[in-house]
């Protein structure tokens, strides 16, 4: 369960959390939607301690990770799957080790058996052919999928995904949108997705948050997300020119 | 772990307290540098892991063997003009004999690790800040630390080590290529014999001359793996602070190389 109990984060004197106060359930999915600048990846990143808060406090299973001292907060981050909107893979690594690294390097596992986990991960995301290739020589949505295998390889209890399918043809993106919902149907772990695309939202979710100016401005399941009649949530759906019907058009699109 | 907190200077009006919190702020700075490589130092008994050796060993290979061939060509230039400026005006005095002490003694005590400093700072300095720069603004870093792998083990550490191995090995090869550039401006140019050069050299150059060469060295090395490591791991703002990043790694160490020079100078043989 992750808690943020009234956090704020001023970067140079300037607000960007303005008092969040939400908590995520064990196993749910929730994801965050807003504006560029509203805080979704400010929120995020406070989850792993990327980043600390001004005032306020998080907890991650109980556990308030404020405080916490290097060595503490490293085994509360090996809870964590965290796929970055760049997928930050090591460039000079191959596929195969890139998803290998947290295993090699963290846990003490005979090479056979990391082997073995690699390859079953490469192939949940399709990318077995693609495993002896460098980063720079796969596309965007591979990378995508070989940043997602890495984040899940050690098999975390809360995988947090920054802006999966930004810069991703729709096409793809859906592709991510199911291993996202894939995932967490075989893993049954708690999702958090930052995301501008609200067809992603709507499909993957359990919940949706609506962040506005550092606050949450609405948090509500997909169906009452598309009802609410907050102004904040209906100028952002009607931006991206989304049906309040959307589930009833789409009826095979909803995942969860 | 990386500290990247940065001290952020209140406003003020007076213009003596602006200096003091940039004052701070600078020496914040330095600390933290410092004790990034400390921390870092504290992780060398892991070099010898299985899966460590072999970042350590391209590290090495990285700052040594590919530095080589612009070492070859500066190192022997150098004893070469060094030589010829210096023999030019000993010949003035009949004095042009002279010419191996002054320039393997000039080589081993200031100009070889000086100019092996410069070099490894602008090259293999430089190419840290860019690559550890690039790999915090992508992000690759924070996602290092999300899986638990400190990153000052895994990247400042290697480079830590292939630094201070590798700068005093580069600066005898320095050394003995510009003594031997000076040998043949001496003979050829000079018409001072090849075992009445060697014979001068030997005379002037003592046991001290070299370690302190060395010593001085393996310090540079450590500076530039600060500075270059500091400045990479703290870059902030896309390819311009990359940018920025690379650029400071190489001021910053060209200046703290050359004061560092002049106190270690000091201390030997002031």
């Amino acid at each position: 369960m992750i808690e943020f109990k009234n956090v704020k984060k001023e970067f140079s004197g300037k607000p960007v959390l303005r008092g969040m106060t939400f908590s995520i359930e064990k196993g749910e999915t929730i994801s965050l939607v807003g504006t560029s600048g509203a805080g979704k990846t400010v929120t995020i990143k406070h989850m792993v301690r990327l980043l600390d808060p001004t005032s306020g406090r998080i907890c991650i299973d109980g556990e308030d990770i404020q405080d916490l001292p290097s060595e503490e907060l490293g085994r509360v981050r090996k809870k964590f799957g965290f796929l970055f909107q760049g997928s930050a893979l090591l460039q000079w690594m191959s596929v195969f080790d890139n998803i290998a690294l947290p295993l090699r390097e963290t846990q003490k596992l005979p090479e056979d058996e990391i082997q073995e986990k690699v390859k079953s991960v490469l192939e949940k995301v399709d990318m077995t052919e693609a495993a002896k290739k460098l980063p720079a020589d796969i596309s965007g949505g591979m990378q995508k999928r070989a940043g997602l295998a890495r984040a899940v390889v050690t098999e975390p209890d809360i995988l947090l995904y920054d802006e999966p399918t930004s810069g991703l043809d729709p096409v793809t993106s859906r592709t991510i949108d199911k291993l996202i919902h894939d995932l967490q149907e075989d893993l049954g772990v708690t999702s958090v997705v930052v995301t501008h695309d609200m067809i992603s939202a709507l499909t993957i979710s359990d919940r949706i948050a609506m962040l506005h100016q550092g606050e949450v401005s609405e948090i509500s399941t997909p169906q009452d997300f598309l009802r609410s009649e907050n102004k904040v949530v209906s100028n952002f759906l009607d931006s991206q020119c989304i049906s309040r019907n959307f589930f009833d058009e789409f009826s095979d699109r909803k995942l969860t | 772990m990386i500290n990247r907190y940065t001290y952020e200077c209140p406003d003020c009006g007076s213009f003596l307290a602006r200096w003091g919190h940039n004052a701070l702020a600078f020496l914040q700075l330095v600390g933290q540098a410092v004790l990034l490589n400390l921390e870092a130092i504290t992780f060398i008994p892991t070099m010898f892991r299985k899966r460590t050796w072999p970042e350590v060993m391209y590290q090495l290979f990285f700052a040594g063997i590919r530095s080589l061939p612009v070492l070859t060509v500066v190192a022997l230039f150098t004893g070469m003009i060094f030589a010829l400026q210096t023999g030019l005006e000993l010949q003035k005095f009949g004095q042009e004999a002279q010419v191996g002490g002054a320039v393997t003694v000039v080589m081993l005590r200031e100009m070889g690790p000086f100019m092996t400093g410069l070099i490894i700072a602008a090259s293999v300095g430089a190419s840290i800040g860019a690559q550890l720069g690039t790999m915090t603004v992508s992000e690759e870093i924070a996602a290092l630390e999300i899986m638990s792998i400190n990153p000052v083990r895994f990247l400042v550490m290697p480079r830590l080590i292939a630094l201070c191995v590798m700068m005093p090995l580069l600066t005898l090869y320095t050394d003995v290529l510009s003594v031997a550039g000076g040998a043949i401006i001496a003979t050829s140019q000079l018409q001072v014999g090849l075992q009445a050069y060697i014979d001068n050299s030997l005379q002037y150059a003592t046991n001290k001359d070299l370690y302190t060469g060395l010593f001085k060295a393996l310090c540079f090395g450590f500076i530039i793996n600060m500075v270059a490591c500091h400045q990479g791991l703290t870059t902030k703002g896309g390819a311009v602070g990359v940018g920025k990043s690379t650029r400071s790694t190489v001021v910053i160490s060209f200046l703290v190389i050359l004061i560092t020079g002049f106190i270690l100078t000091k201390i030997f043989y002031g």
